[in-house]
């Protein structure tokens, strides 16, 4: 019998992971333990201080270069800037998840077994506190994309896949009004994404097939392997080619590129808005920062092959939601379609074979992210007594009634569109500069031209806000508690820094813009 | 001449020469901001921050006279960094910049003081105070800067600031109307102005003073001109010089102290600052210094005719600056020695015209708003002080000894007769006869509104001399008037003449008539004018306008200006306007409007693929699935790559 070798961990370098992982099972037991009224300080506490004590540990760590567990885990720049990132934005979500004042009880269902739309379900809708297992499922989902983003073979990443992907589907499904909705959006979101992570699977078997065979070299599925096999593997490159064409589904999947987005409008409208801002934030971060590294570490060399459909995928998916976003009369289904149109201008940033398009695509997540949860943040905010009123004909005439929280919002929509002083200007400047140079000319012409095309629906939403006159039904803002403030505020204000300023940070992600092979 | 201009880093009390614009910055930011808080108190803030300045200014100027080359520049901080350009935002404080900024503050606050208690029953006082102060501010940065791009950022904020002051009572339409058309006529300088900035980076690389004065030797004459003539646009759009001097007259729709200081004594001069400030570039380009010198003699008599036929008693005084102000243009126009001799006059003019305009304000607040000088008479027993300060003012204008306007006037007619050749007849004649006529007109005014029979309205009764506010500063202004002639006998010209290469190496020719011929000749058509004017009006004139020939007709048109303006840029560039609405409605909007349409059909047709259900949804990620195996198959295979 072989005697088994460990591999060698470096705990420190893992620690952002294990500690978020290590507060969801503290969190489960705080469900079982602590009396029912302490159960929402305590794991809103518990979980804020983990994404604090995490993001100390990135920051101690933010030299470490190393592949560490085997070759399981690598921590190098993009990782510890990507899960700083989603630190971050966590810590944002979690202040809108954790709220309790603009909604009494919180955004959450208070006992989901309840059927939905029964006399029981009207009276729980009315106050009572929501369901506390969020926390822990939210701290799970944080530590799957911690790994997500630094997993340096395709079986980690799977499984970090499926640990950020699990409690999102819960999350989905508990939203305390529109309950049918919400239960749709997650069922719909859970068979898609199982659907989904059949192709990545299939992927990963492919390019196993292909990485055996090489002389010298055992078959295996780290990127290490994979990008020598590029090269050298003896065997059909159908397999490669077939396998990689479906990890990429996998992947443009959790990240809504068209045509794998068809999902993302229904899950965005149904879940509870503080989840949508969520997903729409860390999620996509973790799925960029998994498609950077396989694209730029694994099949850095085949980079000619899959550029080209790449491409055609980003520029589909500018155009899909560039131009459904026209008609939509829902603002989070607006929302849905406007993060489907940037993961196209992120695709852009990862088609960008250069250091500087790394570090743009690094750069526009954490903008992207600020925005859109700050977006989410007033979301939750205009709302009437049935709950948020999302649809786009109650927001006419808001700037008159709340002109504060419509000003924020005007601010964050022209973001969106890219006008200048925003972040959203610096960040597609910062994507498309380095595509450019990159001789993706075609890829920034389709940007440019959808953005033009969004900015129509972003105007019309101001252009309701503050030219119609408040009608019989437009509802009133909420003045929000201390936590949505607090997320809406640093949502803005990075917004604007970053539009302003955005050399410190640009400049942080360009220092960590290497990959360790 | 190759001269190079150099100028000292500030030091010492100099240092702080940015006070100066930063002290009426921040009070118009403080009244503009505190809103209706500050309404109470918001007039002093502003007077204060006007006399602060002042004397910050004055000590400067001693400061100025200690050292040795009479000039300081202050970089303060990098304004613009782009590529090849970089401006500064830099000051510089010389003699030249140094008598403009105690005429603006100087005169400035007087008439502040004046306005105090001109404008206190208007509601809007605080927000009058604070534009004023504005353009305070930026017309000491128009002066004050190191660069041409400083100059045209102050050029822009008193552009502004007048704007805002002729349109101050917004509620009467020919109020906005004039705050328009002067905004308009003046877009059409600044272009020019802009378009010379451009010019100066392009060839030069820099809009810095002294290296653009150092490089302009190495220019091609053509580029000289060309660079002059959009100069010379900027100045004549700011200082209502021909063409574009049908704005200026019409902006006395603003408040009396707005018409005073701004369109009499300091903005309209920025197109004299502007000149003398690039003398060395007119100084090139003798083409150059023709059409300066034209366009001064041409302006200073339509002035004159026109001033003489109308009837408002703002407006003749409008037209008497656009008048005077062509002196000024015909002396710096000149070069050599008469840069300063302009400059002198329009110091001079700072004090005599702001005093007649203020005097005007009296009046009218007196006859309760009462403009027509045909409705006036016999006020000289009623307002002592404003009559006999007027008279100060007259007198001065009209050039009589011993008088400010003498002392400067006379000079650069002496001047214009200096020229070498026949040129010399036309430009000496020119501003001798407007010697005569501005004597003619402004007699007129003085003797319809101040003697004579009473031809007054019917509601009033006993006109009151104004309150003691705005008598003081009419008898400081007065003393001006009297007395500012005798700047000429300081050293202020030699200075003027000595520093930034004003003047330089200047060729004395003989003048054509004897200096002393042409001084009794001024004085003559002076008193000719004036005893004319007051043999035909002493017993006062109709009330209403009376049938007139030709060229009085003509003249109470503005000399059919307007109707040339009309006919060549109002009717064509209204039908350009409808030309193009029209292509942009069915070209272009049809263009922008299809493809909106595409998309917004586009857009609802694929929404309908949306349909909620998951096995469709299902169905089509494995649709996009298969399209991605193929593609990457069939990159594979090579086709595509």
């Amino acid at each position: 019998m072989t005697e088994l070798k460990l591999p060698s961990i470096d705990y420190a370098a893992i620690s952002p992971i294990l500690i978020m992982l290590g507060t969801a099972l503290l969190g489960v037991l705080v469900e079982a333990l602590v009396p029912r009224r302490w159960r929402h300080v305590v794991q809103l506490t518990l979980a804020l201080l983990a994404v604090l004590a995490a993001l100390t540990m990135v920051v101690l760590s933010a030299d470490e270069r190393i592949i560490t567990a085997g070759q399981a885990l690598a921590i190098d720049g993009p990782t510890l800037f990507l899960q700083g990132a989603i630190l971050v934005l966590a810590a944002m979500a979690l202040l809108l998840i954790g709220d309790r004042s603009v909604e009494r009880g919180g955004a959450f269902v208070a006992q989901a077994a309840v059927t939905a739309e029964s006399a029981d379900d009207r009276r729980q809708a009315e106050g009572r506190n929501g369901l506390t297992e969020v926390y822990p499922l939210t701290t799970f989902a944080i530590g799957g994309m911690l790994i997500f983003v630094a997993a340096n073979d395709l079986l980690t990443m799977f499984i970090a896949l499926e640990v950020f992907s699990l409690p999102l589907y819960l999350l989905c499904a508990l939203a305390r009004r529109r309950r049918l909705l919400s239960q749709e959006a997650a069922m719909k979101y859970f068979l898609l994404g199982a659907y989904a992570s059949a192709f990545f699977l299939f992927g990963v078997a492919l390019i196993y097939g292909f990485t055996s065979g090489i002389p010298g070299r055992s078959a295996g599925v780290d990127f290490a392997t994979i990008h020598a096999a590029v090269g050298e593997s003896p065997a059909s490159p159908v397999l490669l080619f077939a396998g990689m064409a479906l990890l990429a589904i996998g992947l443009l999947f959790k990240a809504a590129a068209a045509p794998f987005h068809v999902w993302t409008p229904d899950v965005y409208q149904g879940a509870p808005t503080p989840v949508t801002g969520f997903m729409a934030a860390c999620t996509k971060v973790a799925a960029f920062g998994a498609l950077l590294r396989v694209f730029q570490v694994a099949f850095a060399d085949a980079n000619w092959d899959f550029t080209p459909v790449l491409g055609a995928v980003a520029v589909l998916t500018m155009l899909v939601g560039a131009v459904l976003a026209v008609t939509q009369t829902d603002i989070k289904r607006l929302l849905a379609y406007s993060s489907i149109a940037n993961a196209g201008y992120l695709l852009v940033g990862v088609l960008a074979p250069s250091r500087d398009g790394l570090a743009g695509t690094m750069f526009y997540l954490v903008a992207y992210g600020f925005s859109v949860l700050a977006a989410f943040a007033v979301v939750t905010l205009v709302r009437d007594d049935d709950g948020e009123a999302t649809h786009l004909s109650r927001w006419a005439g808001l700037g008159r009634r709340s002109p504060f929280f419509a000003a924020l919002f005007t601010f964050i929509l022209l973001a969106f569109a890219g006008i200048p002083l925003t972040s959203g200007f610096t960040s597609k400047f910062a994507i498309f500069g380095p595509a450019l140079e990159g001789g993706q000319a075609w890829l920034v012409i389709a940007g440019v031209l959808t953005s033009m095309i969004l900015a129509f629906p972003y105007l019309r939403v101001v252009v309701m806000m503050w030219l119609s006159e408040p009608g019989e039904s437009t509802p009133t803002v909420t003045v929000p508690g201390g936590l949505t403030s607090a997320a809406l505020m640093i949502g803005v204000l990075a917004t604007l820094v970053l539009g302003v300023a955005p050399a410190p940070l640009l400049d942080l992600a360009a220092g960590a813009a290497e990959f360790v092979r | 001449m190759e001269e190079t201009v150099e100028y000292a880093q500030a030091t010492g009390l100099l240092g702080g020469v940015w006070l100066l614009v930063a002290i009426p910055l921040v009070s118009a930011a403080i009244l503009l901001l505190l809103g209706r808080r500050a309404d109470r108190w918001g007039h002093w803030l502003g007077v204060a921050a006007i006399g602060a300045a002042f004397v910050l200014g004055l000590s400067f100027f001693f400061q100025l006279r200690g050292l040795e080359n009479k000039s300081v520049e202050l970089s303060l901080w990098d304004f613009i960094a782009v590529g090849d350009l970089r401006v500064d935002f830099g000051l510089l404080f010389d003699p030249l910049a140094a008598v403009f900024v105690l005429l603006i503050t100087g005169v400035g606050f007087l008439i502040h003081l004046y306005a105090v208690e001109y404008m206190s029953h208007d509601a809007g006082r605080r927000r009058f105070f604070a534009y004023f102060n504005l353009f305070v501010a930026a017309m000491l940065l128009l002066v004050l800067g190191n660069n041409y791009v400083m100059l045209y950022f102050g050029w822009e904020g008193v552009g502004l600031a007048s704007y805002l002051l002729i349109s101050f009572w917004t509620e009467r339409p020919s109020a906005a109307t004039a705050g328009k058309k002067a905004f308009l006529m003046n877009r059409v300088g600044d272009a020019g102005l802009a378009i010379g900035i451009f010019i100066m980076f392009a060839t030069l690389g820099t809009t810095q003073y002294d290296e653009v004065f150092n490089g302009v030797g190495a220019l091609t004459g053509t580029t000289v001109l060309v660079l002059g003539l959009l100069l010379l646009l900027g100045a004549a759009g700011k200082s209502g010089q021909f063409p574009l001097q049908a704005w200026l007259p019409d902006a006395m729709e603003g408040p009396t102290p707005v018409s005073a200081l701004i369109h009499a004594a300091t903005m309209v001069t920025a197109g004299v600052y502007l000149i003398a400030r690039s003398n060395p570039i007119f100084s090139a380009n003798s083409t150059l210094q023709l059409v300066v010198v034209s366009v001064g003699a041409l302006t200073l008599l339509i002035g004159c005719i026109i001033g003489a036929a109308k009837d408002d008693i703002k407006r003749v005084l409008a037209w008497s600056t656009v008048s005077q102000i062509g002196y000024m243009f015909l002396g710096v126009g000149l070069g050599g020695a008469a840069y300063a001799l302009a400059i002198v006059h329009l110091l001079a003019h700072g004090f005599f015209k702001a005093n007649m305009f203020l005097g005007a304000g009296s009046v009218m607040h007196g006859m309760k708003d009462q403009v027509d000088i045909r409705r006036f008479g016999g006020l000289s027993k009623y307002m002592k002080i404003t009559w006999l300060t007027f008279m100060m003012g007259w007198l001065a204008i009209i050039g009589m000894f011993p008088f400010s306007g003498f002392f400067s006037k006379e000079p650069i007619i002496v001047a214009a007769f200096e020229r070498d050749d026949w040129t010399a007849w036309l430009f000496g004649g020119a501003a001798l006869l407007g010697a005569g006529l501005t004597a003619f007109y402004m007699t007129r005014l003085f003797v319809l509104t101040f003697h004579g029979p009473q031809r007054w309205t019917e509601d009033i009764e006993h006109p009151h001399e104004s309150p003691k506010l705005m008598t003081i500063p009419l008898i400081l202004l007065a003393v001006g008037s009297v007395g500012a002639g005798f700047l000429l006998a300081t050293s202020v010209p030699d200075w003027l003449t000595e520093t930034a290469g004003l003047g330089g190496e200047h060729a004395e020719h003989a003048a054509v008539l004897s200096h002393t011929v042409i001084t009794i000749l001024s004085l003559l058509v002076t008193v000719l004018g004036a005893g004319l004017a007051w043999f035909l009006f002493r017993a006062g004139t109709a009330t209403a306008p009376q049938p007139a020939g030709v060229l009085v007709t003509a003249a109470r048109r503005n000399l059919y200006t307007d109707t040339v303006n009309e006919a060549v840029f109002e009717k064509p560039g209204i039908f350009l306007t409808r030309a193009l609405v029209y292509l942009d409605n069915r070209g272009i909007d049809g263009l922008v409007n299809g493809l909106a349409a595409a998309v917004g059909g586009g857009s609802g047709r694929l929404r309908r693929m949306q349909t909620g259900f998951v096995r469709s949804y299902a169905t089509s990620i494995l649709a996009g699935a298969l399209l991605v195996m193929a593609a990457f198959l069939a990159v594979q295979a090579g086709w595509l790559a």
